[in-house]
């Protein structure tokens, strides 16, 4: 009973995240602007940071959970450097 | 899934439906960065995903690895924490970047800088 | 004390984190994040950040507790506005400037992340010569309205924190 319910439950959050993903994968081709490319970056880290916590239900190990916490991390970071750029043309002044 | 086999079944429910509330949410936040107008207006639209989305997915997670390893695993926590100090700050620096960009562009739909009035510029 | 350790809270902080990301209390990963904790208090001590003095501890769960039922508030009111099918002509978004009285750079940290972490606002700008600050706000019907759930809702609670 709960396998079910947790296989079904697993399988439709993935599609979901994989449909936000796309979503924001359209937003990043389209622009039109640099702002909004680096947001729609950000958005899509988020989500494969969730996918990543989803994959890790669905095979029970933990493994996944760093993989999440780095990219996590590297997104803000990243995000914090691009938005440093647009501001001011350079990350290190 | 077979190691979900010892869950009980009100702890799959719970897990179930907070993953799809978490990937729910984010989806509705990600479609909000296609359907929304202008990009002061997409800057909310992934917070959903970023609050309470990723909140849903890390309790479930939380919950699935507690009951599933028959100790308390607690290390979701740390993205939760990490999530809550660094979403506002990279959205402010987005939108203070997109708002430096606009005012150099004497775009008139952003407000002029602090005591500055413009003389182009519609007034806010 | 205060040389051996120049934050305490901050490397308790650390030092939790540390023992729930290893997952075991065991006296060598308590021993190993003591080290990491040092390391890092005194990282932080060199950048001198300003110290923050909390006061009124009191008013924080009433105020951790709002901020937990606003985000989802406004996280469903955000959905509707996202997913309504009539469109996005009738809806306005704009900018709001909102006058401050808070000077403290925790507190004024600490109201910007409340207000960008609920969907529907985001804190762009702050102009501390004048106390100014400009919100952007999704669902704008009423600028002056903005004006008193900011100050009444938050600033008045995260003052008597930090000032």
């Amino acid at each position: 009973m709960s396998v079910v319910l947790l296989a079904w439950a697993v399988l439709l959050a993935q599609l979901m995240l994989l449909a936000a993903m796309g979503c924001a994968v359209v937003r990043l081709l389209l622009g039109p602007r640099a702002q909004d490319r680096v947001l729609a970056l950000d958005t899509l880290n988020v989500n494969a940071a969730m996918l990543l916590l989803v994959f890790g239900i669905r095979t029970g190990t933990s493994h996944y959970f760093e993989a999440a916490l780095l990219i996590t991390l590297l997104g803000f970071v990243t995000t914090a450097a691009l938005s440093k750029f647009l501001m001011r043309g350079e990350v290190i002044e | 899934m077979i190691h979900a086999a010892e869950l009980p079944v009100w702890a799959a429910v719970i897990v179930a439906v907070l993953l799809l509330l978490g990937a729910g949410l984010a989806l509705i936040g990600s479609f909000g960065l296609l359907r929304l107008r202008s990009f002061y207006e997409r800057v909310h639209a992934p917070t959903l995903g970023t609050t309470l989305g990723i909140g849903c997915v890390l309790v479930a997670s939380m919950l699935f690895f507690s009951l599933l390893q028959r100790r308390l695993v607690l290390h979701e926590i740390l993205i939760a924490v990490l999530m809550v100090m660094t979403t506002p700050v990279t959205l402010m620096l987005l939108a203070r970047a997109a708002l430096y960009r606009d005012r150099v562009e004497r775009n008139g739909s952003v407000p002029p800088p602090p005591g500055v009035r413009w003389e182009g510029g519609e007034e806010r | 004390m205060r040389r051996v350790l120049p934050y305490p809270l901050i490397a308790l902080a650390l030092l939790l984190s540390w023992l729930v990301l290893a997952g075991s209390a065991s006296l060598g990963t308590i021993l190993l994040g003591g080290m990491v904790t040092l390391g890092g208090s005194w990282a932080l001590a060199s950048l001198a950040p300003p110290r923050a003095r909390l006061r009124r501890l009191a008013v924080l769960p009433g105020l951790l507790r709002d901020v937990l039922v606003e985000v989802v508030r406004s996280n469903n009111a955000v959905a509707r506005i996202i997913l309504d099918p009539a469109g996005q002509g009738r809806r306005q978004s704009g900018f709001v400037q909102i006058p401050l009285d808070m000077r403290s750079p925790q507190g004024l940290a600490a109201l910007a992340c409340i207000l960008t972490a609920t969907p529907g606002t985001v804190w762009v700008e702050y102009d501390s010569s004048e106390g100014i600050m400009l919100l952007h706000v999704l669902d704008l019907v009423d600028a002056s309205e903005w004006v008193r759930i900011v100050k009444e809702k938050w600033e008045r609670r995260l003052m008597e924190i930090f000032e």
